[in-house]
């Protein structure tokens, strides 16, 4: 409709002021009467068995309601926490899954590990008792590093695991791929490390349960991505409480990056307590306990071998990963490093035979799941630092290489030999607007200026794609997944024409406030102050998927557009009756529904008022205007893009400086540019934050997290940013109504491979992340 | 944090008398709050030097800058007229910390990474308590160790004016504190090269004062051996890695007094 809250439009966020002004609701925020307050002890150690607990003393301190453990969640027949997808190893052998409880019974495996709760009526009194309960360990060997870890003669993690080896997984032809290297002009072969991270939300996890003896009902208050999934899984895994007994809020949320969408041992705990208990009680994470606790992200050791013809054009690509997915297998653990990366593998090119093995092993660390991108950033990783050395190799522009194997913009749909479908894309276009921006051709002369003051200069590109909108669930169900990956939503008009939206998808972050808003805007003509969007609460919001895998606007904006339908659908008949028109003849547009060739017509709000007081009414139409959809993907969206990362390195000290960032992203149709543009912007600062800065390390000796505070674990600021130059293409994605690709990922997931290529061109020299001063003095000065 | 008693005295007499075991000075309490959160010290009852005015404030002097103990950061970054001293105060932490840590606080820590020690050393300064006045040389003894006694205060630090001075400081990336900081000075008693962050404590570089003293030129470092023994290393840096940056920095400091 092109008005200024339509699609197409950035509007302002709407849920920006009650944020600005103080006014948002965060999980801590909230208090119930006759609340308590929960501190987890955690074990102190990487691996050990717990010989002894007393809280004697404990129970007997000031204020203490409880000291509960794993053991008494068993007796109350509370199940261990799952994993939702099930990946088959090469032998046809399902995957590994070591029962989880929620809180440890016998064994504690990581440093963090959750023992118990100690139960009280303040905070302080809770950990002033937490010190009282005399816990006695005897430590076991650990093992840390997951290369390590699936050595032979590795301490066992699990005695139901041999070798810690949770599957062994394998895509595409292996016998094809082998081929295609054997005769090869040129191969590439490298060792990649996709280093470990630590997912920092700014507001840290927390739970409060809160049971109703009247109603017996549990409310679980929660910094969830995806309260339904949470309710669904509690109930049903873990026996909390029945579905229909169990409501489940996500309020304001401050930032996910995925580490939300998993269920974790402390809601779990929180939400049996209370009825256990018959208090609420509240848990919020200290920061200390996020970089325990939270799930880690990426974590892989690859070999790679890219296979080229004399021309640079990829003949081949072997992928072989060991993956450390902790000491658990978490919510979603097993899917991140098998179908959402093998299956990008094909990136944006035409690449005959691909093959990709995946070795997933436990280690005594926090368990490790998707982390913004989430398998994608790791597979974009391969492909876009594989093809850049062997363009280096084989002394072919990087640029001009990648052109060489693009997939044509005529080509699509187009099948990947790992087992994807890309719809529609248009990668030259991208790449070509990159360059332009960047302006390579000045690149030479650049890099002779910053010589002359002593300093290497560098270019990177990163021609990224990703699988989003995740996704069909006829196909992820064949692939292994536990849940449908649909979306729902709920079209409500009021009587004097406002609208509230519930959508089964959770903003945490990402405006769906403002962009769901400016769809109804667009489409049914009502004011943007007049649309509110509720999400969050599974006692308010039809049964819905949650945000995650830049799935929000595709997916559940899609379920919007169903909904708004037959919202239109309903409306025409109303209007044909009131109009005394046929249904055929009434036109619909932006919220007028008009009687073709005359001017008769109905705005919407009368009609949504006529549907509430249906005083004259079509006989055979329901009153009421709500109108309620759900929306299951046809595909994949495949947003893909090229990003130019251009940077200065001082040799003396090896600081890298970030001179010039262009990104070309093509998201098919964009609803809102500025919303678009600031996830852009965050996505590449947490890439930029991964290639340089971020780096979660564990002491091998004692199996501590060294990395487990702000002083040590190096988060990117805005003064380690350089100004990003971001564009848009808009190839619209063909397989969902509103021609939408999804944003949120894309800059984590093609920034770190832009960046270390811009890195290793100056540097002439290959280095793993993060490339820190020190890795790239030495490399800078031959060491 | 466990219980503690709380007081603030609003003067030094008060404050000493205050002092007993088991008690802690609070000053800005950017360092030692953050540790009593986590629980890793534990005093019975603090002394908050905040009430007293005569332990705040800058006071220059012909051939000195005398600074009160409770004086922050930020007042030293905008007042100091000693431009290389105003300099690293301007880069310690954020504005936050800025605002609330103390020069008294962060000398009395010395923790190795700090700034401050660096530029007490570099200037020859003294360090006057309520029992005596201490020679930066004799100040910071080892790892978060110091000259000081139990529960003496620091009243204030002195600065002898220098000829010249500067201080180049290389972040730890993730926490800002010094991976490296190097105060060079041009003093009437010769150069000064004083060095925090790369060793268990702050020190004077002999090898870099001898060849600067012989020759005030960022080539004369060039032969000079920076040893790695005994330096610190650490998941940030090695101490080859801190080496090399002790000489970086030498060279980049001499360039800015325009050696
Ligand atoms: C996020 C952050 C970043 C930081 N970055 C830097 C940095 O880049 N560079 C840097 O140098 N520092 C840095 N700091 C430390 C900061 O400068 C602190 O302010 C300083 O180390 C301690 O000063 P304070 O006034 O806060 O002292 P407090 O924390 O109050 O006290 C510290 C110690 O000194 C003792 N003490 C305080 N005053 C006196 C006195 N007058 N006499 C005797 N003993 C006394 C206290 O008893 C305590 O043991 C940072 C701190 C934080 C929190």
């Amino acid at each position: 409709m092109g008005t200024q809250t339509g699609i197409g439009a950035s509007v302002k966020r709407k849920e920006d002021k009650r944020f600005i002004i103080g006014k948002g609701r965060y999980l801590d925020d909230i208090s119930r009467p006759g609340q308590t307050y929960g501190y987890f002890i955690r074990s102190p150690h990487a691996h050990a068995k717990i010989t002894s607990l007393d809280s004697t003393a404990a129970l007997k301190a000031p204020g203490v309601v409880a000291v509960l453990t794993g053991p008494d969640m068993q007796a109350d027949g509370i199940g261990p926490l799952i994993c939702g997808w099930g990946i088959t190893s090469k032998d046809g052998t399902p995957h590994k899954a070591p029962a989880h409880p929620a809180l440890a019974i016998g064994r504690v495996r990581y440093v963090g590990h959750q023992v118990a709760l100690v139960v009280a009526e303040t905070l302080q009194q809770a950990r002033d008792a937490a010190e009282l309960v005399e816990i006695e360990y005897e430590e076991l060997d650990h093992v840390i590093e997951v290369g390590d870890a699936l050595a032979a003669g590795a301490p066992q993690i699990h005695d139901d695991v041999p070798g810690n080896l949770s599957f062994d997984w394998e895509l595409g032809d292996r016998g094809k791929t082998d081929a295609a290297i054997g005769s090869a002009h040129h191969v590439t072969r490298m060792k990649l490390r996709n280093n470990r991270l630590i997912p920092n939300a700014m507001e840290p996890r927390a739970a409060l349960g809160d049971y109703d003896s009247g109603t017996d009902e549990i409310t679980l208050y929660t910094t969830s991505q995806n309260p339904h999934v949470h309710r669904l899984v509690l109930s049903a895994f873990n026996g909390v409480a029945p579905e229909h007994k169990l409501r489940v809020i996500a309020p304001d949320v401050g930032g996910g990056f995925g580490s939300k969408i998993f269920i974790y041992s402390e809601e779990t705990v929180c939400a049996w307590a209370t009825k256990k208990l018959n208090r609420p009680v509240k848990w919020t994470a200290e920061r200390s306990e996020s970089f325990l606790s939270d799930a880690h992200g990426r974590d892989h050791e690859t070999f790679a071998e890219m296979a080229f013809d004399a021309n640079g054009k990829i003949l081949g690509l072997k992928v072989s990963t060991k993956a450390n997915v902790g000491c658990y297998l978490s919510t979603f653990a097993s899917a991140v490093p098998t179908y959402l990366y093998g299956t990008l593998l094909s990136g944006q090119y035409t690449i005959p035979a691909i093959y990709c093995e995946v070795q997933a092993g436990f280690t005594n660390t926090a368990p490790v799941d998707a982390y913004r991108g989430a398998g994608r950033p790791e597979a974009t990783y391969v492909v876009e630092r594989m093809i850049e050395i062997g363009a280096r190799e084989m002394g072919i522009d990087p640029a001009e290489i990648r052109k060489r194997n693009f997939i044509a913009p005529d080509a699509y749909p187009y099948e990947t030999p790992v087992i994807m479908t890309y719809d529609s894309g248009n990668y030259a276009l991208a790449m070509d607007k990159a360059l332009e921006a960047i302006d390579y051709n000045g690149f030479v002369s650049r890099k002779a200026q910053s010589q002359a003051k002593g300093k290497l200069r560098g270019i990177g590109f990163s021609a990224f794609i990703e699988a989003c909108g995740i996704a069909p669930s006829a196909a992820v169900g064949s692939l292994g997944a536990g849940v449908g990956l649909w979306e729902s939503a709920q079209v409500r008009f009021n009587p004097t024409g406002s609208v509230t939206v519930f959508t089964g998808s959770h903003s945490h972050g990402q405006g769906h406030e403002t962009t769901f808003a400016q769809i109804i805007s667009d489409q049914l003509g009502v004011p943007i102050d007049q649309v509110e969007i509720s999400h969050g609460d599974t006692g308010k919001v039809p049964f819905g998927m949650g945000t995650y895998g830049s799935r929000s606007l595709a997916v559940g904006g899609s379920a919007i557009m169903k909904a708004i339908d037959k919202i239109v659908e309903k409306s025409k008949k109303i209007a044909a009756h009131t109009l005394e028109a046929s249904v055929e003849d009434i036109e619909h547009a932006g919220g007028i529904f008009k009687v073709a060739g005359t001017d008769k017509q109905m705005t919407m709000a009368e009609i949504a008022f006529s549907a509430y007081v249906p005083h004259n009414y079509p006989a055979d139409v329901e009153p009421g205007m709500d109108e309620t959809a759900f929306y299951d993907p046809l595909n994949f969206t495949f947003p893909a893009g090229t990003h130019i990362a251009e940077v200065e390195i001082d040799p003396d000290t090896g600081t890298t400086e970030i001179l010039d960032w262009v990104a070309v992203d093509d998201f098919g149709n964009v609803i809102n540019p500025m919303i678009v543009e600031g996830q852009v912007h965050g996505g590449i600062a947490q890439g930029i934050g991964q290639a340089l800065l971020e780096n979660c390390v564990y002491d091998k000796e004692s199996g501590q997290l060294l990395t487990g505070s702000y002083m040590d674990y190096c988060m990117p600021r805005a003064d380690d940013l350089p100004t990003f130059r971001v564009q848009t293409i808009n190839t619209p994605c063909t397989t969902n109504p509103l021609g939408v690709k999804g944003c949120g990922e894309a800059g984590a997931i093609s920034a770190p491979a832009a960046l270390m290529n811009a890195i290793t061109n100056a540097l002439g020299k290959e280095i793993d992340m993060p490339a820190t001063p020190e890795k790239v003095w030495r490399a800078a000065q031959g060491l | 944090m466990y219980q503690f008693d709380y007081q603030r005295p609003e003067t030094l007499d008060e404050a000493v008398a205050l002092l007993k075991e088991d008690c802690k000075l609070l000053a800005g309490g950017q360092t030692l709050l953050p540790t009593m959160k986590q629980r890793l010290a534990q005093p019975e009852a603090l002394v908050d030097l905040g009430a007293i005015d005569s332990l705040r404030g800058v006071c220059p002097d012909d051939d000195k800058l005398a600074i009160g103990a409770m004086t922050t950061h930020a007042e030293v970054a905008s007042k100091a007229d000693i431009p290389a001293l105003a300099c690293l105060a301007a880069g310690i932490g954020d504005p936050q910390v800025r605002n609330r840590g103390t020069i008294g606080g962060s000398v009395a820590n010395n923790d190795p990474a700090a700034d401050y020690p660096a530029a007490l050393l570099g200037l020859n300064a003294q360090v006057t308590t309520n029992k005596r006045v201490i020679n930066a040389d004799d100040f910071f003894v080892d790892l978060f160790e110091t000259a000081l006694e139990e529960n003496e205060i620091i009243i204030n630090v002195t600065f002898p004016r220098p000829q010249a001075a500067a201080y180049v400081k290389f972040d730890n990336p993730a926490s800002r504190y010094a991976i490296v900081g190097v105060f060079v000075a041009k003093t009437g008693s010769g150069v000064r090269v004083a060095v925090t962050g790369a060793g268990p404590c702050v020190f004077r570089h002999k090898g870099l004062e001898t060849a600067l003293n012989n020759n005030f030129s960022a080539q004369a470092i060039e032969g000079v051996s920076v040893s790695a023994a005994g330096l610190n290393s650490d998941i940030h840096a090695s101490a080859d890695y801190r080496a090399n940056l002790i000489k970086v920095l030498t060279k980049r400091a001499v360039a800015q007094i325009g050696g």
